[in-house]
């Protein structure tokens, strides 16, 4: 669909030729604009499905469309101009241990091309937003769980990218600045970007109104009603219910 | 027009490694290769030199000896090997050698004062011919007909042997040049290898933030290129002060062929290029090994 950023069509993913599939028979679709939590229980496979998402690991079957085009079979120098597009929130940070806070938050402007004059102030403004203006030359060894946290979130969202993953994303953080990180994600969906977090925190679904919820359970999306599948027909048969 | 991000490479980027070259003993590893290759070169350009001088200076040199017990017949037959060798168009030139040189010749192999004054020493003519193999024959023709006494040596002939040894040892300068050249490049790609083990986390971030495998490849690159600059400038100075002492040692022999063997300003400008031939490749090859290391990669 023209307005779909992912579409997953009975995608399966192992990690070895041996073992189970970690996901088995995903069907999904993420509209333009949407905001989404993801949740199940541990090892349900909600890092894997991001996984996918973010281009780290590509489906051993299936389908897999990133913005309207398949990434399935897509050729290794196509992948960072849709890596480009996406932000990700690491659930282990995957901060460069080298780099100041300000120098890891400025990477995928770096990477993309971006001037130093031109990425200053940006960066600037993210570290205080997340509330790090003073640590803004820190290492990440200094800083403490939560600063990296937002560290890598501030990372996720610098380049307004048009979808942004995040893989428990307030986990280290106090509820004051994990309301203030959604606040955030909420403000950039807002703008267009696709939002997924995935999360066990059940206080975060409430705060974002226009979320939806998508279940993981035993490596599959839990869709009872299709409305993930299909969410053009759910939405018509809401609008006539 | 600004310059495209995989192109570029300015000191924010450089910090995406830690700070200093590469970790590991490769820059003193790749010193040790290119001084090593520094001296084979030397080598071998001293062989080369070696070999022209010895082609062009002596290997069309004749020396006639008119061997005559009666000393006016030996002068009367000298004197008319002079007429025909002056007279001859291949001739370039023909000296008489003085009798006292050819005496000091005999003595510094008997040693000083071991010749009696009676015993008939031959007399002897240097003479450079042009027309090779083909004007030695003529030439010993005719003067064994016009002075029976007259005895023919073309020094090319004793001196194949030394010719023959000076090629073997350039050939051997050569190869050895390969080998080293073949070693560093080796030793670039395991570095290279270590490089990026070493630092597969932050590489998986990159791609995953969407850098592209050139722009990977850069940094490391640039890394490498820095180590082997500094190996060769430790291997350029060593091997400058090795060659220069040997030449000092060389010449002191005062023999002919050392002295032809005597590296020329062109020679050493090859050498002294040859480091940055050594960065060149180290680059290259650094560039290849990473680029394919990481299209193995996810």
């Amino acid at each position: 669909m023209a307005g779909d950023v992912v579409e997953l069509e009975n995608v399966g993913l192992r990690y070895s030729d041996a073992g189970a599939e970690t996901l088995r028979d995903v069907r999904l679709r993420l509209t333009r604009g949407g905001f989404y939590f993801l949740t199940g229980p541990s090892g349900a496979g909600k890092t894997s499905l991001l996984k996918l998402l973010y281009l780290q690991q590509r489906p051993t079957r299936g389908l897999l469309r990133l913005f309207g085009e398949d990434v399935a079979a897509l050729g290794r120098d196509r992948l960072p101009a849709f890596r480009r597009r996406i932000g990700v929130v690491f659930q282990d940070f995957r901060l460069i241990r080298h780099l100041s806070a300000f120098d890891n938050v400025a990477l995928p402007l770096r990477v993309s091309g971006t001037s130093e004059r031109d990425l200053r102030e940006p960066v600037r403004e993210m570290l205080a937003w997340v509330g790090l203006s003073k640590r803004q030359d820190a290492k990440p060894a200094t800083l403490s769980g939560g600063e990296q946290q937002r560290v890598a979130i501030a990372r996720a969202v610098i380049g307004r990218p048009e979808l942004l993953v995040a893989d428990e994303p307030t986990g280290n953080v106090d509820p004051g600045m994990a309301e203030r990180l959604l606040h955030l994600f909420d403000a950039l969906n807002q703008l267009g970007t696709t939002v997924v977090i995935a999360t066990h925190d059940v206080h975060l679904f409430g705060r974002a109104g226009r979320a939806r919820l998508l279940r993981l359970e035993h490596g599959t999306i839990a869709d009872p009603t299709g409305e993930f599948a299909h969410p053009p027909r759910a939405a018509a048969l809401a609008a006539a219910g | 027009m600004r310059q495209p991000a995989s192109l570029r490479l300015d000191a924010p980027e450089r910090r995406l490694l830690p700070d200093g070259r590469a970790e590991g003993p490769m820059p003193w590893v790749l010193a040790i290769m290119l001084f090593l290759l520094i001296l084979a070169a030397a080598g071998g350009l001293a062989m080369t030199r070696a070999a022209a001088g010895l082609g062009e200076g002596i290997a069309d040199r004749v020396t006639v000896q008119i061997v005559e017990a009666d000393p006016a017949a030996r002068e009367r037959g000298t004197a008319r090997a002079l007429q025909l060798l002056a007279a001859d168009p291949a001739t370039r030139r023909a000296a008489r050698v003085p009798d006292a040189e050819v005496a000091a010749l005999v003595e510094a192999g008997l040693g000083e004062g071991a010749l009696a004054a009676e015993v008939a020493l031959p007399a002897m003519i240097d003479v450079d011919l042009a027309g090779g193999a083909a004007a030695v024959d003529e030439l010993r023709a005719r003067l064994r007909a016009a002075v029976p006494a007259a005895r023919v040596d073309a020094n090319g002939r004793w001196l194949a042997p030394v010719a023959d040894l000076v090629r073997l040892l350039r050939l051997l300068a050569a190869g050895l040049m390969v080998l080293m050249l073949a070693a560093s490049a080796a030793v670039v790609a395991l570095a290279a290898r270590a490089a990026l083990n070493g630092h597969r986390g932050t590489i998986e971030t990159l791609h995953l933030l969407g850098a592209t495998d050139r722009q990977i490849v850069r940094l490391f690159q640039r890394r490498i290129a820095l180590d082997a600059v500094f190996g060769g400038a430790v291997a350029l100075a060593a091997a400058a002060a090795v060659l220069l002492l040997l030449g000092a040692r060389l010449a002191e022999l005062q023999s002919s062929l050392v002295s032809l063997a005597a590296l020329r300003p062109s020679s050493w400008a090859l050498l002294a290029a040859l480091p940055a031939a050594g960065v060149l490749l180290a680059t290259l090859v650094a560039r290849a090994t990473l680029l394919r290391a990481l299209r193995r990669g996810p």
